[in-house]
């Protein structure tokens, strides 16, 4: 086991929970990500090992879904990403290239990205103080990308209209966390 | 003095009582007024001064559309000029003032322009103003700006929160009287998602001002109770306080919603205002219409005002600006506001109306084909002078005069996209053209259906046709009995011969003043705007331009609408700048990027730079450090000397995978990177297509069919940009597949003699990191501090023996602190972008100053990197035979003859004994720092042929800071030339 | 604006980034004898029409497409919307 610490997102030991009004904004740091990619031509067996290693079809443009061990969203033509428990998957993209081998190419995402996870009955009203996505009318499972504050973040509806989560850049976890605070607080 | 002129009845709320300030002044007032329906209702009908003459001004409306009754609102930092009077909700505690008086607004001394009017005509600034011209800013603009101004500013920071947001809907529908109200009901139970939007606070419009019945209930109960159940529909939202300010491209609408404008002061944490984007499927514009005045002289004085206005007064608000009133129309409507006030017991003196014809229609005198010529009263109406239809004149003392022009179709928001409004010649007003913003339908009033019935039903089957659009079957709701009376109206715009009479009293333009524009050939609606200002004040002429227009016409001799409307334009009303800005203000202006040892660093007194987004360590000063160069230069030679750590993740990184990944980095560097071996790292550069230099990086190959590239942190988004743009649209069958991994990985640069010694304390002892198993430009996957996975670069910017160490973002503060504590025994210090820059400076590396966009590889000394064997982005035309001349320029280094002088980045080089001209200029430089390793100012430029003009002195000419520096012209590699250090 | 995106449906033209001309995808052949006077014509002579126009369009905060959107210049009509390297391929680009 090595010896370095990690930090959370927003840089602390252990991530950071606010409740403001009836939302609750949730610093989420115990997933790994990587991205997913069809490699030119090979649509058919990718899709095969995909259901294999993921146990599950891969979701449409537009959609998320949840398997036994990985959550997958699309992100792209022929792109995915998909998020596994870091405790198990800390290696993800090793694991995942491992299980697709040259159907696909595998990049590590863990490092890239911070989620905050919301929930609460002003969680649509905060987010359309946020983002052009039409958050009100999004269906459980619906995962799009969308700006917020002028970053370039994922929006995934976990339950419609009570459940969702924000997935954005990393190295501006503050700006964005700053910002879903600004906004839970004019709903709450 | 407590509301004398206080009716009974209306919709305000009498159990609470309101306590209010104007001018200083404590007045009284209720829930549910407005400003202007306080202080009529207090006695007060003189509430400002106008823009130019300065003469007296009360209200002249009940709404939005007000040109007169602007107040500055609020006291400190929340002070907020020009707000109208008309649409301020009152609230316990409002502190009013009227602007543009001096001393007081009984005695304006500025009055004195009034009396000067004969030189204030239409055209006055321009044709005075204009010489002699060193006049302008010294005198001439101080002059006006103090005699003009309209309010005033607090001049401190607007303490309050501005929000932003996006709505989604399929059916919006823009203003909730008799119209909105039936489409919402329609659209609503039909169970399409429906947004009512309306300006004013309650819902329900002119059904709030008038008393006629619908069906079993009065207009007002109608209203409510509509409101009530759109409220408990959940696919309907109500928006009132809503304006929407514009119809945009593609059904999106723009509206500014006043959260907090009634209130004291909004809540902790939320928002004054809140500017909404809203994307619709289709639009209902059901924004009623304005009635306008008749022109006459002296037709401003306060007390006089639209009839409709002071009808709504005495319904909604229970107030009139006087107990004794007469009123002055060309149309039936104006009769009712006669038999209201009557039926609230206001004393009418009479119903003067420019019809000969005219019906009697309200239990008072009425005089038919008279006609009202002029007023008198200093700071209020006190008489009206009647000319009636024997050429007589009869004197009449009345406190108001409500007057009525008839009405326009409020057509504004149908005319956003270009589209030109029609002309209802039975109206005698502009109705919505043939051309409307796609998606956008028009009911009740905003189309000339002016009676109830008439507004009801055209909004009820208005919301069935746009949901039949949808798709969406919806049955128009029972609508209740209302009154449907016709329009009469002979159309009547002002008294002949009237000269002093004003047409828009906001920019103070009157009859004489169209006429003068006609007369000195500004005959064109847009010219006729221009040179009067007319409907160019915050108004925006609602009340206004369709005066104008009817005297041009006559003027010209052609109709109205052959005279032509001006264009109307976004926004509908006033947003303030702050609801534009939203939350993008002062810190939160735009993200911020943090870096992985941004904490430690903040620990150890950072100084930080804004690199973009980033924010990045420009220099680490320690105690008794107390200039930034002392900082810098200690770094730098701590570097050199043993080593240095710098965070250099923000360079942006790309991955890149599959099996042409090869074959797409050789399209698009100008070097080849197909035979590059894995674990190698190959310099690449990039360039445009028209050949110049835009970017370059650190490709490392992972694997065959893996890569990972590196952009400078200016241009991360760009460059991904472009690599996609070549994937997709120009190779669209290559295998390669891109994605952004910039933030995923911590990484950080060791640079430095001991650079190994130290990383060789970090990485795990099974990696060989030696010379010779990981030589210069060398890379790999590693594992540190006893089994994390890293990737390791032998890399180098400094010129040092260097690399970079990257693991996974979440590790990046554990790793700064393991790399700062393992350096501890080599004195390693941690250098900032400063340092940086003077040792890439100092080793001749080109940075973004060079790869400025209009250097090629040639340029930069890299032309033969160029290779002419292959297909690249930017190869073809880097060919050119202008980029290519003799000529040139080279990238140099420059150093000062006389070591101790300083010469700075942007100076232009001049031969020795030229003329410092642009002829003779020899090129320019783009970097410059001092050099602590070689003790002077060192620089990189581009020279003309300069590689072949090595020893050469010349001049460094800075004309801005008038200095002259005679300079060496060296090689751009200051230290270690022969990049021994690199290898070592 | 909205842009309707060939997988994701209307979207908000503030997602996108705007390049200009659809004709850059015709980047020319490197080895053709004319060469240079066919990257000149590519780079720098473009059709600047008042109504229809086939543009390039990134969608940067989206799903990193970059789409082909014919829109009239004069009213912003948006009359249709592919991806992009579909009109590649079917311009006869490959690798």
């Amino acid at each position: 086991m090595h010896s370095l610490a990690s930090i959370t997102p927003l840089g602390h030991a252990e991530p950071r929970v606010v409740t403001l009004g009836s939302v609750r904004i949730a610093e989420v740091a115990d997933r790994a990500l990587a991205s997913v990619t069809c490699r030119f031509g090979r649509e058919k067996p990718f899709r095969a090992a995909a259901r294999t290693l993921f146990g599950t079809a891969l979701p449409e443009p537009g959609k998320s879904v949840a398997g036994p061990v990985y959550s997958l969203f699309w992100t792209g033509p022929d792109q995915w990403f998909a998020e596994a428990p870091e405790a198990s998957h800390e290696d993800i993209a090793r694991i995942i290239k491992e299980g697709l081998g040259d159907n696909a190419s595998v990049t590590e995402q863990s490092g890239g990205w911070a989620r905050f996870d919301l929930s609460g009955a002003g969680v649509v009203d905060m987010l359309e103080r946020l983002a052009p996505a039409p958050s009100r009318r999004m269906q459980t499972g619906d995962a799009t990308r969308t700006a917020i504050e002028h970053l370039g973040c994922f929006l995934i509806c976990r339950t419609a209209g009570e459940r969702f989560s924000v997935i954005g850049p990393r190295s501006s976890a503050a700006s964005l966390h700053h910002a879903l605070c600004a906004a839970a607080a004019s709903v709450a | 003095m407590s509301q004398i002129n206080r009716l009974s009845g209306g919709l305000i709320d009498r159990t609470q009582t309101l306590d209010f300030r104007f001018d200083g002044k404590s007045y009284q007032g209720h829930p549910g007024d407005t400003l202007a329906s306080a202080l009529l209702a207090n006695g007060v009908r003189l509430m400002g001064r106008s823009f130019k003459y300065h003469r007296p001004r009360g209200p002249i409306s009940s709404g939005s559309e007000e040109p007169n009754a602007i107040v500055e609102l609020r006291t400190g930092a929340r002070q907020e000029p020009n707000t109208r009077a008309t649409t301020a909700e009152l609230f316990e505690g409002l502190e009013a003032k009227s602007q543009n008086r001096w001393p007081s607004l009984a005695f304006d001394a500025m009055g004195i322009n009034d009396r000067l009017s004969p030189f204030f005509a239409a055209g006055f600034y321009y044709k005075t103003f204009m010489w002699p011209k060193a006049f302008w800013e010294k005198l001439y603009e101080p002059l006006i700006r103090r005699a003009a101004g309209l309010g005033s500013l607090s001049k401190e920071a607007d303490p309050d929160i501005y929000d932003k947001g996006f709505l989604h809907c399929d059916l919006l529908i823009i203003g909730a009287g008799p119209a909105g109200l039936a489409a919402a009901l329609t659209a609503g139970r039909a169970g399409a998602d429906v947004i009512l939007a309306d300006e004013d606070f309650l819902m329900g419009g002119r059904l709030n001002a008038e008393t006629f019945a619908l069906g079993d209930d009065g207009g007002a109960q109608w209203a409510a109770a509509t409101v009530a159940e759109l409220a408990s529909l959940p696919n309907v939202r109500l928006m009132p306080r809503t304006t929407v300010l514009g119809a945009f491209d593609h059904g999106i609408y723009g509206a500014l919603e006043r959260n907090a404008d009634h209130i004291a002061l909004p809540a902790a944490g939320k928002p004054r205002q809140t500017l909404w984007r809203i994307y619709t499927r289709r639009s209902l514009l059901c924004a009623g219409a304005t009635e306008r005045p008749i022109a006459f002289d002296n037709n401003d004085r306060p007390g006089i005002m639209l009839a409709g206005a002071m009808r709504a007064y005495a319904n909604r608000w229970a107030a009139t600006p006087d107990r004794k009133v007469a009123i002055f129309t060309n149309n039936d409507d104006g009769h009712r506001t006669a038999i209201d006030l009557i039926a609230g017991g206001v004393s009418v003196a009479a119903v003067i109306d420019t019809r000969p014809d005219a019906p009697r229609l309200a239990d008072c005198e009425l005089l038919a084909g008279a006609h009202v010529v002029d007023s008198k009263g200093r700071l209020g109406l006190r008489f009206v002078t009647v000319r009636l239809t024997d050429g007589s004149s009869r004197p009449m003392e009345v406190g108001a005069l409500g007057v009525s022009g008839g009405w326009n179709p409020n057509v504004h928001l149908t005319c956003h996209h270009r589209g030109r409004p029609a002309w209802d010649g039975a109206l005698a007003a502009f109705v919505p053209g043939a051309e409307l913003p796609r998606g956008m339908s028009v009911a009740g009033a905003a189309k000339g259906a002016f009676s109830t019935a008439a507004a009801l039903a055209s909004g009820a089957a208005g919301a069935v046709a746009a949901l039949a659009d949808l798709g969406v079957k919806a049955r128009a709701v029972k609508l209740p009995e209302a009154e449907d009376v016709p329009v009469n109206l002979t159309p009547f715009w002002y008294v002949k011969g009237a000269s002093r009479a004003w047409i828009d009293p906001q920019n103070d333009v009157t009859v004489k003043d169209v006429k003068l524009a006609h007369q000195e050939g500004y005959r064109s609606v847009e010219h006729l705007k221009r040179y009067t200002t007319l409907g160019m004040a915050t108004d925006q002429g609602k009340t206004a331009n369709i005066g104008g227009l009817a005297v041009m016409a006559e003027m010209t001799g052609k109709s109205i609408p052959e005279t032509g409307t001006t264009i109307y334009r976004p926004p509908y009303s006033p947003v303030p700048i702050a609801a534009f800005a939203g939350r993008s203000a002062g810190k939160d202006f735009r993200p911020t990027r943090l870096t992985p040892s941004h904490k430690w660093a903040a620990e150890q007194g950072a100084v930080f730079v804004e690199v973009g987004m980033w924010l990045r360590a420009q220099w680490f000063p320690r105690p008794g450090e107390t200039h930034w160069r002392q900082s810098v230069d200690r770094e730098v030679l701590a570097t050199r000397k043993s080593v240095g750590i710098c965070d250099v993740t923000t360079l942006g990184k790309i991955d890149v995978q599959g099996t042409d990944a090869a074959e797409f980095l050789n399209r698009v560097y100008v070097n080849a990177f197909a035979k590059l071996a894995v674990g190698k790292v190959r310099y690449g550069l990039m360039l445009r297509e028209d050949g110049m230099a835009t970017d370059d990086g650190t490709p490392a190959r992972l694997a065959d069919d893996h890569f990972v590239m590196t952009t400078t942190t200016a241009n991360a988004v760009s460059v991904y940009r472009h690599l996609e743009f070549c994937r997709q649209c120009l190779w669209p069958d290559m295998d390669v597949q891109l994605i952004s991994t910039t933030e995923a990985w911590a990484q950080y640069s060791v640079a430095g003699p001991n650079a190994r010694k130290l990383l060789q304390k970090i990485v795990d002892a099974e990696h060989d990191i030696s010379n010779e198993a990981f030589p210069y430009m060398a890379c790999g996957e590693v594992t540190v501090c006893g089994g994390l996975r890293a990737r390791l670069f032998r890399i180098s910017f400094s010129g040092e023996l260097a690399y970079e160490i990257a693991v996974p973002t979440r590790y990046g503060d554990g790793l700064i602190r393991a790399l700062v504590e393992a350096g501890q025994e080599f004195d390693a210090v941690v250098y900032g972008t400063e340092a940086l820059g003077v040792m890439r400076i100092e080793k001749g590396h080109a940075a973004g100053n060079e790869l400025n966009g209009t250097t090629t590889a040639l340029n930069l000394g890299m032309g033969k990197m160029v290779s002419k064997k292959k297909d690249c982005i930017g190869n073809t035309l880097s060919e050119r035979e202008g980029l290519n001349r003799d000529d040139a320029l080279n990238l140099v280094g420059f150093r000062p003859v006389h070591r101790n002088e300083v010469f700075a980045a942007g100076s232009h080089l001049i031969n020795t004994g030229d003329e410092a001209n642009a002829a003779n200029d020899q090129g320019y430089l783009t970097s410059v720092a001092f050099s602590p390793n070689l003790g002077h100012t060192i620089g990189l430029g581009f020279l003309k042929n300069g590689a072949a003009r090595l020893g050469e002195v010349m001049r460094a000419v800075n004309p801005v800071q008038d200095a002259e520096i005679s300079v060496e012209v060296v090689s751009p590699h200051f230290i270690d030339p022969e990049g021994e250090r690199l290898r070592a | 604006m909205i842009i309707d995106h060939p997988l994701l449906g209307p979207r908000d033209a503030q997602e996108f980034t705007y390049l200009g001309d659809a004709r850059l995808i015709e980047r020319p052949d490197w080895q053709a004898a004319d060469a240079a006077e066919q990257f000149y014509d590519y780079l720098y002579q473009r059709d600047n029409p008042a109504g229809e126009h086939r543009e390039l369009w990134f969608h940067e905060q989206g799903d990193r497409s970059w789409l082909v959107v014919t829109r009239n210049t004069l009213t912003h009509e948006i009359t249709k919307v592919e991806m992009a390297r579909d009109v590649a391929r079917a311009k006869g680009r490959s690798k």
